[in-house]
């Protein structure tokens, strides 16, 4: 093979100019394009106040809400007072006066110690063991604050001031002399310290009470022990079986209302499911009087076609609003706001598959003296049957994904109950798992519908 | 006259028979078990909403007689902030407190068309930001571009993530963070558009014409060179192409994320329909729908320059 010398390649290039330069018109246009982009995203950023946003967004509250998804917090509050301390939890948590955590440790008040409040434990003395990073050593008098190998002693007037004795290590923070220290254990939570109490966060990986909460019998016992119970332990409740007790704890979970968020799935599902179904029903009919092949008519064609524009035009929300006003809150909603748009794109896809058929078989059929509907039965929708329902399992998948964000404006399904979660900001592990049980439906769904779909059209998809 | 039929034609006859018959019982057996599921399914919806059918019927035709105006000119004033001589200082007709003034006090944006150009704005920006990014990662996940397996897998499953994980849920998160506002819902759309389009787009250059990218090898280019000369003067029709279908898409999504706090058209709607404004909500379903016909037409027209007659699904 022979090469070019440089020299040949110059009177090549000498030769056509015009292929080695482009035209000024075209690159001009590139730069036209990417000015007009620039100018455009300047114009949104503007539009949207999007530095402001940014700017004014609760950015440090971000990281919690996070780590909330996939781990929760214990947060036991201590109060200062003038003999004793007074050991408390939040109104709803897993412990109380008479159940402790086994990181939090206390001694016994004296006898002569006045009586706390009846939903608080008397102390004399409390130890914290954060994961063995860091120790709170509490009296009515003093704390001690550990991690690693540093120590912040901190003397306490209780109900007055805290005073600290020496240097703040790296991992607590004070605004100013006198007010509450912030101390910072990471991950594993942190400690607010002041004159009337402390108050601790203790973090940990995993959803807390995600099976039985803190209510019920079974609770905080091992899975073996549950299990020992459910075969064969003495009834807990002499009314009915541990079986039908755990089954009903587990259910009707407080925190995490499973059997709420399990109805309102198959809500969802099927939403999804009876609005695909009604749609294709009522669009097979329909598309047929719009297919120009098969209705030899152009009024109806049209008035057909634009009536599935129409429908499909209005958009889910709307219908999804204005049935949820119509027929209260709930999946009949759902199930018609999905019918009445998915009519609309299911009329045109069949009406379009309709016009693409092959015209020999209604000959044939037409050639041996068949009846009107005979002819479209054995002529026409033995070729697009298989198409039509492809179309409606590959609809069914996406609506089961619709029907979870119409349900948000009071559709019906699991959309609201998410919702709901989310507008709490203190429920981010419910919406985890929800987003969980969504997705793994979608998923679920979206094989079955493709297996189907390959063993209808032979393997080639049609999307 | 018929001929009996032999051995061989027999065996083939009895075979058929059996085929028929078991395909029958086949459609017969799938029929039933969608009936059940379909009676099922409806028993259960109508025992779990919070209305029941049969009883809110006749209240359905109530319902839509609520929603019509006063008098036919009562849409337009709502549409285009004119006061209404109903005016009783009630939310129902305070049309021209919506009025959105620019430059002075003499020339007004309608409150619902400037509503609906923010969700336009919203389906735009996530549009772009969309292509932008699954431009980017489309191109690492084909399988004739890329050989390391390692790579192409974990750009596919992040494309899917993006895509699976519910839209209102990335809009709930930000909007706890942000407050309410259109950001969370550019955010949330822009994200399901990336791995919408990323997916589309790696399909379009799995095949794509590998010889201009086999030329391209034979005189030494490297890899960003390869694609860029190669591969995206190709494939770019169809990447814009799809780009406008993510477009129309976009438009209703930006609307639903609105209805939910997103700010915007959806939540003008919905706050309307709750109110029982019948007059504006007649003229938000009116901007809304014709928007949406707009829109759809106008990149229908585009793409079939694009790409001519070219089909395509909806890719979700």
């Amino acid at each position: 093979m022979t090469s070019l010398s440089t020299a040949d390649m110059q009177s090549i290039a000498d030769r056509h100019p015009d292929v080695f330069t482009g035209s000024w018109r075209k690159s001009l246009k590139g730069w036209a394009i990417g000015a007009g982009l620039v100018a455009y995203l300047v114009f949104a950023w503007w539009f949207f106040a999007v530095g402001a946003v940014l700017a004014g967004g609760n950015w440090g509250i971000a990281g919690t809400y996070l780590a909330d998804w996939v781990s929760y917090e214990i947060r036991p509050q201590i109060d200062f007072k003038d003999d004793r301390l007074d050991i408390g939890y939040p109104r709803f948590a897993s412990y109380r006066a008479d159940r402790h955590p086994e990181w939090l440790s206390f001694d016994q008040p004296a006898a002569t110690a006045a009586a706390p409040a009846a939903n608080k434990a008397a102390a004399s003395r409390v130890t914290v063991e954060i994961d063995g990073r860091g120790r709170i050593e509490i009296t009515p008098s003093s704390v001690r604050v550990s991690r690693g190998d540093e120590t912040l002693d901190i003397a306490v007037a209780p109900e007055k001031s805290i005073t600290i004795a020496g240097e703040l290590p790296a991992w607590a923070t004070q605004r100013a002399p006198g007010e509450k220290i912030t101390v910072d254990f990471g991950f594993a939570g942190s400690a607010q310290i002041d004159a009337d109490d402390v108050k601790i966060r203790h973090r940990f990986l995993g959803w807390e009470n995600f099976v039985f909460d803190a209510n019920s019998p079974f609770w905080g016992k091992s899975t073996g022990e549950v299990f020992a119970l459910v075969v064969s332990g003495d009834r807990l409740d002499p009314r009915r079986s541990n079986a039908a007790l755990a089954w009903d704890n587990i259910v009707n979970n407080s925190e995490w209302q499973h059997g709420d968020v399990w109805t309102k799935l198959l809500q969802t599902i099927v939403m999804a499911f009876v609005g695909t179904l009604f749609a294709s029903l009522l669009a097979f009919p329909l598309a047929f009087l719009a297919a120009r092949n098969i209705t030899r008519n152009r009024l109806v064609n049209q008035v057909a076609k634009r009536f599935f524009d129409f429908l499909r035009s209005v958009d889910m929300l709307i219908w999804a609003l204005f049935f949820t006003r119509a027929f209260g809150p709930g999946p009949i909603a759902g199930i018609s706001a999905i019918f009445v748009t998915d009519t609309g794109t299911f009329g045109k896809l069949y009406s379009e598959a309709l016009e693409n058929i092959d015209d020999k078989q209604r000959e044939g059929m037409r050639s041996v003296g068949a009846s009107p509907a005979s002819v479209q039965r054995y002529g026409v929708v033995p070729q697009v049957l298989p198409v039509l329902i492809s179309q409606s399992l590959y609809f069914w998948e996406s609506n089961t994904r619709s029907a979870t964000i119409i349900g948000a404006v009071g559709a019906g399904g699991i959309g609201l109950k998410l919702w709901e979660a989310m507008r709490t900001n203190s429920d981010w592990e419910n919406v985890a798992y929800m987003v969980l049980l969504i997705l793994a439906v979608v998923f679920i769904f979206d094989n079955i519908s493709t297996a189907l779909r390959h063993r209808l059209i032979g393997g080639k998809s049609s999307h | 006259m018929t001929m009996p039929l032999s051995e061989a034609g027999l065996a083939v006859e009895r075979h058929w028979r059996e085929l028929a018959g078991r395909r029958r019982l086949y459609t017969a057996g799938g029929l039933i078990f969608l009936l059940v599921a379909l009676s099922g399914s409806l028993w259960f919806a109508n025992e779990s909403n919070a209305g029941k059918f049969f009883d809110r019927l006749p209240h359905f035709f109530d319902f839509v007689d609520q929603m019509i105006p006063r008098d036919g000119l009562e849409v337009w004033r709502a549409l285009f902030d004119l006061p209404s001589p109903y005016d009783d200082g009630s939310l129902k007709f305070d049309y021209p407190d919506g009025r959105m003034y620019l430059f002075d006090s003499s020339f007004y944006l309608p409150e619902y068309v400037y509503k609906m150009l923010e969700t336009i704005n919203v389906a735009l920006v996530s549009t772009l930001i969309g292509f932008a990014f699954g431009f980017l990662l489309c191109f690492l996940a084909a399988s004739n571009l890329v050989t390391q397996r390692w790579l192409r897998f974990f750009v596919r499953r992040f494309l899917e993530i993006l895509r699976a994980f519910p839209e209102i849920v990335i809009a709930g998160f930000f909007l706890a963070i942000l407050s309410m506002g259109a950001i969370p819902a550019i955010i949330a759309v822009s994200l399901h558009t990336i791995g919408a389009l990323g997916k589309l787009f790696f399909e379009v250059v799995e095949n794509a014409d590998m010889k201009a990218d086999e030329g391209l090898r034979a005189v030494g280019g490297n890899w960003p060179e390869r694609v860029w000369f190669g591969i995206v003067p190709q494939v770019m029709p169809n990447f814009l192409s799809y780009a406008l279908l993510r477009l129309e898409i976009n438009v209703r999504a930006s609307t639903i994320i609105g209805a939910v706090g997103g700010g915007g058209i959806g939540e003008a709607l919905r706050l309307s329909i709750s109110r029982t404004h019948e007059a504006k909500t007649i003229a938000i379903i009116l901007l809304l729908f014709c928007t949406i016909v707009a829109v759809d037409q106008l990149s229908a027209w585009l793409r079939k320059k694009l790409v001519g007659e070219q089909a395509f699904g909806r890719g979700e």
